[in-house]
């Protein structure tokens, strides 16, 4: 049972193939890394899965049903989610509120109930509090629970955006550099957190430069290079695979530029 | 038949050149910035209006236009310096909102300064009318074509030919590597201010001879060079003159054959419907947003 | 006083509302004849049409350049449809709000997918087409000239005069006041909020971000063709001079002024904005110079606006003074 399959998916801007007819599949229950160059098409890769671009060709499966195109909020609802490399935070909240904003489809969205405070709203509220606090200090923020978001530091933000993407229960969770930025002692709780994140259940795929961190958490990682697939397998794998160590160290990889 | 449509076609080619210049200055802060300069039709109507009165004040005409051209111009650099300058970073809609309080105040200026009436500038060169093909067209008609064409063509020559137009095109498309290769990117924006200044108040003289000008003629000419701009592609060159041309000659058309009343809600019409069916416009690039 | 009464005061939704309406049951003592009360009645509609607004601007992070269009469609859905068609005024009022939400939802629906400036340059379209509608369809509008309204009745009596309206647009105020503020403390109005900070974030979140753009337009647009209906009842007379643009581009500036994203900032705003101009009889040939430079300066300068620009400092100010020494 796959619970991501992508088949022969490709993405042109202005001519150049940021990601060339890939095919992979992701397995439940595990951490899987995307890594390669600067430019390999890996964060393109995310924003294909996630709905935020449309492909050019091939199709993106999610638990044996067809998501190829469909709007992020509607992957949110079938247990998807995600972090970006460039944080997007809602800075005009505090930090719980922005959980709370991913616990969203679990909570009562009826506009009625909400212009005239029926039905519990306030009972609800209360409760999704609890539940966004519960998940703030899960990942070691509860800190700074009413802090207002634009007043947290780097490092705080990553988290957040951690929080929020659980908080929508997601069973796939893509994280798109989750270490980037952060200090190697940072690094190293984020790597417990993933852990703790994929022991819970989810399945875990990031895009990271970070290396000791991939090799650390990977169960599986899959190399891209010029948005094709260049190697996949397990960590030691991948390590020994001569095409992938050509790529990371320059011979043979041709120069020029092409799409990130 | 015929006498009428011609008639109809050419009075909408005049004003539609206008508009075209108008939404050429949209189109050119809009590269610079992705401001959408809503005092633009104010340089239009600054331009005129100060022409009047230093023509009022005992100029001769062409020191008149000259100084007015350059009073817009001054103006428009001041906007940027004083009011965009500032505000950098702050999102789409505060700076939509800025540029709309510099328009009523530029607007409530003109009021105070100058005054509320209509007048009247007189043509360049006569008034007697030109007839072709039983249709009649004014010299001045003839003045404002010409104005656009040399302005079009002075733009296109900026643009392709000259550095510093290409380091304005280099920041219209990444304001972040334009800068890494040494483009002064405030400069650039403060020049899209001067340089859209400098083409609306160009286009409010040549027009004025021909519909009469007063300190509220910006807020329409304005909206229409905008609804011009988004027609052709807002930040297409060529789309915001064909824009222009576009909404000027169905104006004509829709006063002449359907309804004068209607006559000013045609552009907006269309910008409704661009909006709707083709929100990039004739000529406009699709855009895919990064995050 | 006791610690929950004290956080109860301190919430803006028991604390700010009993303010409010105590400044509205206040008021009149200060008002000493009918053109004061004109003024207030102004102040309170143009208060309704704020709060509402200041959903889409403030909340949202959208923009409308067309508003005065919908309050303008409310009050002449009022005038046409009891004048010309002999409808109760409800039922004209109802029906107005009705077709304004749905023509708020038909613009905004394929507009809103798209990002950006689209909807201020379609609102801007939509306002300037509906003004001229109202100045040419002068068979059913009366034109420029406009046209008188019945009153409203309620029960049988006659709703006339400033001092029985006053009443009625303070409880209307306070009813948008409490409305809006339920909507923002509930999931759909965090959902707004999100849309506002960041849209992808928010649809990954699961929020429908265009769905709830959607959404807070078209409830903005309701609201404000009720007050307009509201309005052009108390006045008895409807015209196209508060159906242009520059009303419009006036609503706007209360909001901004007053604080986005603040219901309170709304209701500020449009008071002060209300007032100002009565204040410089005399000086209308300067009241676009005023208006432009409040609108930029507060961007520039006070980007959030009076109201919440206001309560950081207060708090600043207490935090700083209720510090133990170091």
């Amino acid at each position: 049972m796959t619970l991501l399959k992508v088949e022969a998916l490709s993405r042109e801007f202005g001519g150049i193939l940021a990601v060339d007819s890939l095919h992979f599949e992701i397995a439940p229950g595990s951490i899987h890394s995307i890594i390669g160059p600067n430019g390999a098409g890996k964060t393109t890769l995310f924003n294909l899965v996630t709905g935020v671009y449309a492909p050019s060709a091939g199709r993106v499966h999610f638990e044996g049903r067809d998501i190829t195109g469909l709007a992020p909020h509607r992957l949110a609802a079938m247990g998807l989610s995600r972090t970006f490399q460039n944080l997007q935070i809602f800075f005009n909240m505090t930090a719980l509120e922005n959980v709370m904003v991913g616990l969203h489809l679990t909570l009562d969205r009826r506009l009625g109930a909400a212009l005239f405070r029926l039905g519990g709203v306030a009972r609800k509220e209360r409760r999704a509090r609890d539940a966004a606090a519960e998940l703030m200090r899960f990942v070691g923020l509860e800190a700074y629970l009413d802090v207002d978001a634009d007043a947290m530091p780097y490092g705080a933000l990553k988290g957040l955006e951690l929080a929020r993407a659980l908080a929508s229960k997601p069973r796939l969770l893509l994280l798109d550099e989750p270490a980037a930025g952060l200090n190697p002692v940072e690094t190293e709780e984020v790597a417990g957190l993933i852990r703790k994140i994929a022991q819970s259940g989810v399945t875990v795929v990031l895009v990271e430069h970070d290396m000791r961190l991939v090799m650390g958490v990977s169960d599986h990682v899959l190399v891209l290079d010029y948005g094709r697939k260049l190697a996949e397998g397990t960590v030691d794998e991948v390590r020994a695979n001569p095409d992938v160590i050509a790529a990371y160290l320059g011979s043979g990889a041709a120069g020029g530029t092409h799409g990130a | 038949m015929f006498a009428e449509f011609l008639q109809f076609l050419l009075s909408g080619v005049t004003v539609g050149a206008a508009y075209g210049l108008v939404a050429l200055g949209f189109s050119i802060i809009y590269n610079a910035s992705h401001v959408i300069n809503f005092a633009q039709g104010e340089f239009v109507m600054l331009g005129g209006m100060s022409t009047v009165f230093l023509m009022a004040a005992g100029l001769p005409m062409p020191v008149a236009v000259v100084l007015a051209v350059l009073v817009t111009v001054v103006l428009g650099l001041l906007l940027e310096k004083l009011a965009i300058e500032p505000a950098r970073g702050a999102g789409v809609v505060p700076l939509i909102i800025i540029t709309i309080g510099a328009s009523i105040f530029l607007r409530g200026v003109a009021q105070v300064a100058m005054d509320r009436e209509f007048h009247a500038m007189p043509p360049f060169t006569g008034d007697a009318p030109i007839m072709i093909a039983g249709a009649t067209i004014l010299p001045q008609s003839l003045w404002v074509f010409g104005g656009m064409a040399v302005m079009g063509m002075l733009l296109w020559y900026f643009f392709a030919r000259a550095r510093f137009g290409k380091a304005m095109l280099a920041t219209a498309y990444n304001p972040l590597a334009a800068r890494l290769i040494g483009v002064n990117t405030r400069l650039v924006l403060l020049c899209s201010f001067g340089l859209s200044a400098l083409l609306g108040s160009v286009a409010g003289i040549l027009l004025a001879p021909i519909t009469f000008t007063s300190y509220d003629v910006g807020i329409m000419l304005g909206l229409k060079g905008f609804c011009a701009a988004i027609l052709g592609g807002m930040g297409h060159g060529a789309g915001a003159v064909v824009g222009g041309l576009i909404v000027g000659i169905a104006e004509a058309m829709g006063a002449g054959y359907i309804s004068s009343e209607y006559k000013d809600a045609i552009a907006f019409i269309i910008i409704l419907l661009v909006l709707f069916f083709m929100p990039n416009g004739l000529f406009g690039k699709r855009t895919t947003e990064r995050v | 006083m006791s610690q929950a009464l004290k956080r109860k005061l301190a919430d803006p939704r028991t604390g700010g509302l009993l303010g409010l309406a105590a400044v509205i049951a206040v008021l009149p003592l200060f008002l000493p004849n009918n053109f004061y009360y004109d003024v207030a009645i102004g102040a309170g509609l143009s208060a309704i049409v704020c709060v509402g607004l200041n959903l889409l601007i403030g909340y949202a992070g959208q923009i409308s350049l067309g508003h005065a269009g919908f309050v303008g469609l409310g009050a002449y859905s009022s005038a046409v449809l009891t004048v010309e068609f002999g409808w109760h005024p409800l039922a004209a009022m109802t029906a107005g709000a009705l077709g304004v939400g749905i023509l708020a939802f038909l613009v905004a629906r394929p507009i809103l997918r798209l990002r950006g400036h689209y909807l201020a340059m379609a609102t801007l379209g939509l306002g300037i087409i509906i003004s001229i509608v109202v100045n040419t369809e002068a068979e059913y509008t009366g034109g420029p000239d406009g046209m008188t309204v019945p009153s409203l009745m309620f029960f049988g009596r006659e709703l006339y005069g400033e001092a029985v309206w006053y009443w009625i647009v303070g409880a209307a105020l306070l009813f948008t006041v409490w409305l809006s503020l339920n909507l923002i403390a509930s999931p759909v109005g965090r959902a707004l909020r999100a849309v506002h900070g960041s849209e992808p974030a928010a649809e990954i979140a699961g929020v429908d971000t265009a769905h709830y753009k959607v959404l807070v337009f078209v409830i903005s647009a309701v609201i404000a063709s009720l007050a307009g209906s509201l309005g052009a009842h108390y006045a008895g007379f409807v015209s196209p001079a508060n159906v242009g643009f520059f009303r419009s581009i006036e609503l706007v500036t209360m909001v901004v002024l007053g604080g986005m994203a603040s219901t309170y900032g709304a209701v500020v705003g449009a008071a002060i904005l209300t007032v100002l101009p009565q204040l410089l009889t005399g000086l209308e040939d300067y009241e676009h110079i005023a208006f432009g430079l409040i609108l930029m300066l507060t961007v520039i300068f006070m980007p959030r606006g009076l109201v919440p620009s206001f309560f950081t400092i207060a708090r600043n100010r207490l935090a700083s003074a209720g510090a133990p020494p170091p």
